[in-house]
């Protein structure tokens, strides 16, 4: 995965508090194939009725950035729901609060989720009460820029620094392998019972 | 003389292989569960010519996909498909997996404990947010994403931030009819579903100790819906009675070196959390939930909210469900029912359900999937199997089934459910479906009355289980 530095975008505000994980993609959706794009199922049920047609949800068609309500992606660990963000082009999630494995399942993506005060939400939602608007995001400097303002967000430093350079765990932790190998054979030479062996009854 | 530690403190430190500058910490995985939800990970291993690192340390199990019912032939093609390829990454990679025709079979939050491979002091992950409930026996336990499922699997270790700590004491006794159900629904209500994002929880108290492992199992199972990183409580006499004699559970000599060990594993008596929170057990009333948000719950005793006191969003909620401002909860006419889940679906629950429906009828149907095919068995022994059938009720083969409806277990758009399960979100149980989250205790109420209801009444003159 590619780090980043800046994104300019559209921005979309969606109003609610505690979209969920099973609002970002309902769970009928997950045995799809990744490689068929999950963009389309990202809040089908909220964006469209059971006859297929539009509701009165935002629209988000253009959209790169949500803005939204506190406690954004609780619930379930489904990275599908960050799947659905990302093949629908979402780059950044801004809330007040965000679900922690959500979060760290968006960062995993190179999606940002920015956190930001109460206040900062209130404005961005009257900024964006009319529809889309054009956002810069500098993830170096934690600060977003709509209609000429710009506000500073709060982001983990560790995901920063994951972000800004698309850093991989996998990779990152090859470097650790020599620490990690005589980790575990210290450990289950002290708690050999910690290797389940099961006696056979059941 | 070392700082005071919380029991979370303790067992972090354990398992801690690095701390980077930035704070960032590589964490040992000493159980790595997987379901069906793995594809996307073992695609990602695949794709990188790994082979999973400790395979002794993994295990699979069919559950989120599992048909309760007509299991010899799976009709649905994506439902086989995503059922078979756990059978093949598992065999590959030479992992032990739970399938359908395994008896021990469930859900794996479930048979986890229900085998000995979940025990106290253990780092435990799986790709599900309710890995929270292993955090009963003593065990850092948490749910992860795709990406995580892949570098545990790559390294059985995993990159965490160390969390906040909170502890919530519940203090004195539970009512007639009042579980660890009601114990969580009422925390979450109080402090919302955000109340301890980024904490890890400890519960203790009074409460807490008198709890069975099945009572502790549904309340670190719903840490998560409070926003908790996980849940945790103390190994104490009751964790080891559970555990003893479980077949992946140490044996003799180990078995006391390990036991030993285990009871070492609790908060120092001056230890600091981040937030303390006191909670009296006395004053916990049967709950349900009435909107679409585990922090939408009230005592059966109690009407929604009032028009003049909607929260925002709570309008939304109150349409979904089909309710008004100011309705009485008791009462509220259901369509059906459901027992099962990681959260209510343990031999326990299911005695407390059978408590309730013994020689009486359900007014409304409904399905009792139990958590695990031992569970099932064990139910039968005991005959509780005939009360559910004799009340009308569909007694089904395991897996998490109507809890989140990937196995064609729905509910229906519009109908309304009494469930003892953990989400009451928009569409969890089926598009449109209507959700209340309440005890199993509870759900049975419900079933006779084909109304939401206090189970209390129901309870006179019989052992509540």
């Amino acid at each position: 995965m590619s780090g980043w530095k800046f994104h300019t975008g559209a921005a979309v505000s969606l109003p609610f508090e505690n979209i969920d994980t099973d609002q970002l993609i309902p769970a009928r959706f997950m045995s799809a194939p990744r490689s068929e794009g999950y963009g389309k199922y990202l809040l089908t049920d909220l964006r469209y009725g059971s006859d297929g047609k539009p509701t009165d949800f935002p629209e988000m068609t253009g959209a790169t950035v949500i803005v939204a309500g506190r406690n954004f992606g609780c619930g379930s660990s489904r990275e599908a729901a960050v799947y659905a963000l990302a093949d629908f082009s979402i780059r950044v999630v801004v809330a007040e609060s965000f679900g922690d494995i959500f979060a760290s399942n968006a960062v995993n993506n190179g999606v940002l989720p920015a956190r930001v005060t109460s206040d900062v939400i209130e404005e961005l939602m009257r900024e964006l009460a009319h529809g889309l608007k054009p956002i810069v995001i500098d993830l170096e400097a934690q600060e977003l820029t709509v209609s000429g303002r710009t506000f500073a967000f709060d982001l983990d430093p560790v995901w920063r620094q994951k972000l800004l350079n698309g850093w991989d765990d996998i990779d990152l932790t090859q470097n650790y392998a020599s620490e990690l190998d005589a980790f575990s054979q210290r450990y289950m030479a002290e708690m050999p019972w910690i290797r389940p062996s099961c006696d056979g009854r059941i | 003389m070392t700082a005071p530690q919380t029991l979370f403190a303790k067992v972090w430190a354990r398992h801690q292989v690095v701390q980077r500058a930035d704070g960032a910490c590589l964490l040992w995985v000493d159980r790595h569960l997987v379901h069906e939800g793995s594809h996307h990970a073992f695609r990602k291993l695949a794709e990188r010519g790994l082979m999973v690192a400790r395979p002794d340390l993994t295990i699979g199990v069919v559950d989120h996909y599992a048909p309760t019912r007509g299991r010899a032939n799976l009709s649905d093609p994506a439902i086989r498909r995503m059922i078979e390829t756990l059978g093949e990454n598992t065999k590959l990679h030479g992992i032990e997996c739970f399938g359908l025709d395994d008896p021990r079979q469930g859900i794996v939050h479930v048979i986890g404990p229900e085998q000995g491979l979940t025990l106290p002091g253990l780092l435990i992950n799986c790709g599900d947010s309710h890995t929270s409930t292993h955090g009963a026996f003593g065990a850092i336990a948490f749910g992860i994403g795709a990406t995580e499922v892949a570098h545990v699997l790559a390294t059985q270790s995993i990159w965490q931030s160390r969390p906040k700590t909170m502890r919530i004491r519940i203090e004195g006794d539970l009512g007639p009819g009042v579980s660890a159900k009601d114990i969580a629904l009422g925390w979450i209500a109080q402090m919302g579903t955000d109340g301890a994002r980024g904490h890890a929880v400890e519960f203790a108290g009074s409460a807490v100790r008198n709890l069975s492992m099945e009572g502790r199992m549904t309340l670190c199972n719903l840490s998560i819906e409070g926003g908790a990183r996980c849940g945790i409580v103390a190994p104490d006499e009751t964790t080891l009675d559970y555990l003893i004699g479980r077949p992946y559970a140490p044996k003799g000599d180990e078995w006391v070196q390990a036991a030993k060990q285990w009871l070492a594993l609790r908060s120092d008596d001056d230890a600091v959390f981040d937030r303390d929170v006191v909670i009296d057990a006395n004053q916990i009333a049967p709950i349900v939930t009435w909107g679409t948000s585990p922090q939408d719950a009230l005592p059966i005793t109690a009407q929604t909210p009032y028009e003049a006191d909607l929260a925002p969003g709570q309008r939304d909620a109150l349409d979904y469900m089909g309710l008004l401002p100011g309705q009485k909860l008791a009462g509220t006419p259901i369509d059906q029912v459901f027992i099962g889940s990681c959260t209510n679906a343990r031999i326990e629950d299911l005695r407390a359900a059978a408590a309730v429906l013994r020689g009486r009828k359900a007014r409304v149907p409904g399905i009792v999937s139990p958590g695990s095919m031992l569970v099932k068995r064990q139910a039968e022994a005991e005959g509780l199997d005939r009360v559910f059938i004799d009340a009308g009720l569909d007694w089904v083969a395991s897996g998490c089934s109507m809890c989140v409806g990937m196995n064609g277990d729905t509910v229906a758009p519009g109908k309304r459910c009494a469930s003892t399960t953990n989400r009451n979100f928009k569409g969890r149980q089926g598009r449109g479906a209507r959700t209340h989250l309440m005890s199993p205790a509870m759900v049975a109420a419900a079933a006779v009355h084909g109304a939401l209801a206090d189970v209390r009444p129901l309870l006179v003159g019989r052992d509540a289980a």
